[in-house]
């Protein structure tokens, strides 16, 4: 079957929205785990507990990271080429971290001095809250606008510093993805981890929802009064061969919000955001975990969106040379590309999360401190 | 032009962790399979000696994983952080395979591998095998995507440069997962595989045998293993790699490389054993041939000529000198002319156009590059010889060297003596490193041998970087450096002494270290506890 360009071009957006919600959904919930692993744990049984809940399922999480990244190339080649070579020790921090979880889950256990067992619980954290903090940074440079540039032959050149992404409303953007992970990842521990570690989390659950609703609605009105958003101005067909070269981008102070404008039910999604946020809170507090954390993924699917749809069809907006702005319709890949790449979606996607949920179930009990006595040499 | 130090330090921070990752990728190849096997047995026959062995070296494995997954996300992040424009020229058809990659073989690997490890006590017997042969398969599976997306880098078929979108476009998907490269690559680097974690186990368990302990346990182990590697060592000597030379310029310059064959020779060529290449004199010193065995090699036939690198290398200035014109018309269409005429002239010479990009080196422009510019560019269209010539011959000798030991194991196994064949076990205990020599070497012709190209005759290296400074690689790369090297050492320490324990860090109590704790404690009270036993008795 064949599907139009223009649509093609639009699913992928949509499609690597899903890989990046399923990225923060499960793997956000495991770095969460790993934020809170050296402050809910006091002992180190405990602490094997809360590693335990997610031992068998973190890997598996992870790769809803490697695909989305996969996904990028293949769809978005430039848009992959541009924003990882210009955020390059940004990317590459976040990389650092990221060594730490495969070694840290399978090494921790395999040595009892505690020194050795403490210093991989606090590589667990970096591992959890560095690359939270640095997707959401990236996030927030997205909506500020990437000083970057494109020549006729399509190489592109970044031209801003590593420290000149940290700008306080990327910040923000980096806290905001750190608390709504971590209150995903207390949730589950509240579910999963046997007391007296499912009380703290409790705790943690509630004040990091609690600190997620205050800085998106920061956010929310710095992006509304005080940040510039771009729009197009003139482009080729929707359906065009892609050239990122041929369109006119302008800066305007209300762009950001003009699909909100244009059609109000996307209003939706932040609220589903704020509503998300707010009932996990509830939920968690009247020890109602499971739910809490089906309104937690409501909560990062409706925020990651808000995102999306401001930024659409921007999506890596050029603050330096808004002419060289990557946006949906022109910095996709070919038209055969992404048809290939849709059926490998359509087929693998939905197995994928019907052996992901078998697993689940199997793995399903609330995670003691006995158990972990009896397989001393068995878990992680 | 890109600042030529950045080129070379970016190529040296992705040879030394590509390089890196597949120490711990072959091993994960292979001894998924093993432990299939092992666990197949334990669900086929109930002995419990065999759901040990399976989550014995299932530990081992989990080890070597760990930093199989930690090195591979640097791969994923790497093409875009430091092979940007690559990544923008090819992406829409390298991309490909890495996405389904992830989305076929990886997801399911690593959903099952943390199954494997902690559902022991949660999955009936049928469900952890199954378990168990997915993450296999997937591993495998894994290895097929990956190997097609350098398959495309070797021999680029089933794409087409767009001058519209300045970049290569995918014109049939089929023919970039048949591309005959592809395909040969990938039997013989997954084979590779099942030596190297046969040479793995075979090793540890002479270990076990030679110190005269767990010796069911070893005997066992070593059986399942030598067949398994014979099988192997058969498939990656007789399937051998070079049936892919035949195909596309860059494995035929690969090839001559390897033989350092400057000339061509009538068939059938013979073979170089041992000699001095050089690409200053555009000759081999000292050659000592052995008649015929090389036209047999690369070509299984007596009567097709193997072309030499000056006979190539006059091709390759033709290409340069149609390639510039495909440059100039490029800029034309590019620019205000997209006119037909000017599109028909570009469309006779696009397959040239990565050729005048060799120019890129030392001009911006290409269509006005000098004589000695061209002259500098066809030098540079073959690799350096030297390096190719050596690691191709230790590889070759690695391989032969295993399957020496595979038979002479397999035989003395068959006959139930290989215990007391004492001298055999401390060889296969020292070659534990040679299938990692094998793999090395191999990567680096198959890599290095491709050379001055990224994407053979598409996209030379030195335009494919992405635009950074100098002082970026010193800093990524020393910070590379540290991480592995500390990575690497915590590996080997665990296992060490994983090895060491054997069996016994399993702590059911039925083996080797655990029976001499418990002799220990019955005569000195507050001896040394079991896990602590087995570094306090090292003999």
């Amino acid at each position: 079957m064949i599907i139009d360009y223009e649509v093609l071009k639009f699913i992928w957006w949509v499609l690597v929205g899903v890989l990046l919600i399923g990225f923060a959904v499960t793997d956000g919930m495991d770095m969460g785990v790993g934020a809170l692993l050296p402050f809910l744990g006091k002992t180190d049984e405990e602490r094997r507990v809360i590693i335990n809940t997610i031992g068998p399922h973190w890997d598996g999480n992870q790769v809803w990271l490697i695909t989305a990244g996969g996904a990028i190339f293949a769809a978005w080649p430039l848009v992959y080429a541009t924003a990882f070579s210009g955020f390059y020790f940004a990317m590459l921090l976040a990389l650092f971290a990221l060594f730490f979880r495969p070694v840290g889950f399978d090494y921790r256990s395999k040595i009892a001095d505690p020194r050795w067992r403490n210093a991989w619980d606090w590589g667990l954290f970096i591992g959890g809250v560095v690359p939270a903090l640095v997707f959401g940074v990236a996030f927030g440079n997205l909506l500020l606008g990437v000083p970057f540039h494109l020549d006729d032959m399509l190489r592109s050149f970044y031209t801003g510093s590593f420290f000149g992404l940290f700008h306080p409303f990327a910040l923000l953007a980096g806290i905001l993805s750190v608390a709504m992970l971590t209150m995903h990842g207390a949730v589950w521990l509240q579910i999963r981890a046997a007391e007296p570690i499912a009380s703290r989390a409790k705790a943690a659950a509630r004040i990091f929802a609690l600190i997620g609703m205050a800085v998106f609605a920061l956010a929310g009105i710095w992006l509304i009064i005080g940040i510039d958003g771009f729009k197009v101005v003139s482009m080729p067909a929707l359906d065009a061969t892609p050239n990122p070269l041929t369109k006119e981008v302008v800066a305007d102070s209300w762009a950001w919000l003009a699909n909100y404008g244009a059609h109000p039910w996307t209003l939706l999604f932040p609220a589903l955001g704020f509503a998300g946020l707010w009932a996990t809170m509830k939920l968690a507090a009247a020890d109602r975990p499971g739910w809490g954390l089906a309104s937690g993924s409501l909560a990062i699917t409706g925020i990651i969106v808000t995102a999306g749809v401001s930024l659409f069809p921007f999506i890596l907006p050029s603050r330096t040379d808004p002419n060289s702005s990557l946006i949906v319709w022109d910095a996709v890949s070919s038209h055969l590309t992404l048809t290939v790449m849709f059926w490998a979606a359509v087929i693998f996607i939905p197995l994928i999360l019907a052996y992901t949920t078998w697993t689940y179930t199997k793995m399903w009990r609330r995670v003691t401190v006995e158990e972990i006595r009896e397989q001393e040499h068995l878990a992680y | 032009m890109l600042d030529s130090t950045m080129i070379e330090l970016s190529r040296w921070q992705f040879a030394m962790t590509a390089m890196y990752h597949f120490l711990f990728v072959p091993l994960t190849l292979g001894l998924a399979w093993i432990l299939v096997i092992m666990e197949s047995v334990y669900v086929m026959t109930g002995r419990e000696i065999y759901r040990d062995m399976t989550k014995f070296w299932g530990k081992l494995f989990g080890i070597n994983f760990a930093l199989g997954v930690t090195t591979g996300l640097t791969m994923e992040f790497q093409f875009g952080t430091n092979w940007a424009y690559y990544s923008h020229y090819v992406g829409d058809v390298f991309g490909a395979p890495l996405a389904i990659e992830g989305l076929m073989a990886f997801f399911l690997e690593s959903t099952f591998i943390g199954l494997f490890f902690l559902g022991w006590e949660r999955l009936s017997k049928r469900q952890h095998l199954t378990v168990t042969f997915l993450m296999a398969l997937a591993s495998n599976l894994s290895a097929l995507w990956i190997l097609v997306a350098n398959g495309w880098m070797q021999n680029p078929v089933g794409a087409e440069f767009s001058y519209e979108t300045m970049r290569m476009e995918m014109t049939n998907f089929m023919e970039v997962v048949v591309n005959p490269v592809a395909q040969v690559k990938f039997v013989h680097t997954v084979a590779a595989g099942y030596v190297t974690a046969s040479m793995f186990v075979l090793g540890i368990s002479s270990w076990y045998m030679l110190k005269g302990r767990d010796l069911a346990f070893a005997k066992r182990s070593f059986s399942v293993a030598i067949g398994f590697g014979l099988a192997g060592i058969l498939s990656v000597i007789l399937l051998g790699d070079e049936s892919g030379y035949e195909v596309g310029d860059v494995q035929k310059v690969k090839l001559a490389a390897i033989e350092a064959e400057w000339h061509s020779e009538p068939a059938p060529a013979g073979f170089t054993i041992i000699g001095f290449p050089s690409n200053e004199d555009e000759e081999t010193h000292g050659a000592i041939k052995i008649p015929w065995l090389l036209g047999l090699i690369a070509t299984r036939s007596l009567d097709t000529e193997v072309k030499g690198l000056k006979d190539l290398m006059v091709d390759h200035e033709i290409r340069i000198r149609s390639g510039m014109i495909a440059y100039e018309y490029l800029q034309r269409l590019r620019g205000d002319e997209d006119t037909p005429e000017n599109r028909a002239v570009f469309e006779d010479h696009k397959a040239d156009l990565g050729y005048a990009l060799l120019l890129k080196r030392y001009t911006d422009d290409p269509s006005q590059a000098t004589e000695e510019q061209i002259r500098m560019a066809v030098k540079d269209s073959i690799p350096e010889v030297a390096p190719l010539f050596w690691s191709f011959r230790v590889m070759v000798a690695a391989g032969f060297w295993m399957l020496a030991l595979m038979i002479l194991g397999f035989y003395f196994n068959a006959k139930r003596v290989i215990q007391e064949k004492r001298w055999l076990l401390r060889l296969f205990l020292w070659s534990i490193p040679v299938p990692w020599i094998a793999a090395e070497t191999g990567w680096f012709v198959a890599e290095f041998g491709r050379q001055p190209w990224a994407i053979g005759e598409v996209l030379p290296t030195s335009i494919a970087a992405s635009s950074l400074a100098p002082s970026d690689l010193i800093i990524s790369l020393s910070a590379f450096i540290l991480f592995y090297t500390v990575l690497l050492i915590i590996e080997m320490y665990l296992m060490f002494k994983f090895g060491r324990q054997g069996p016994s860090s399993l702590h059911t109590g039925r083996y080797h270290h655990e029976e001499a704790a418990k002799a220990s404690r019955s005569t000195t009270a507050g001896g040394p506890s079991p896990a602590l036993a087995p570094q306090k008795r090292q003999d």
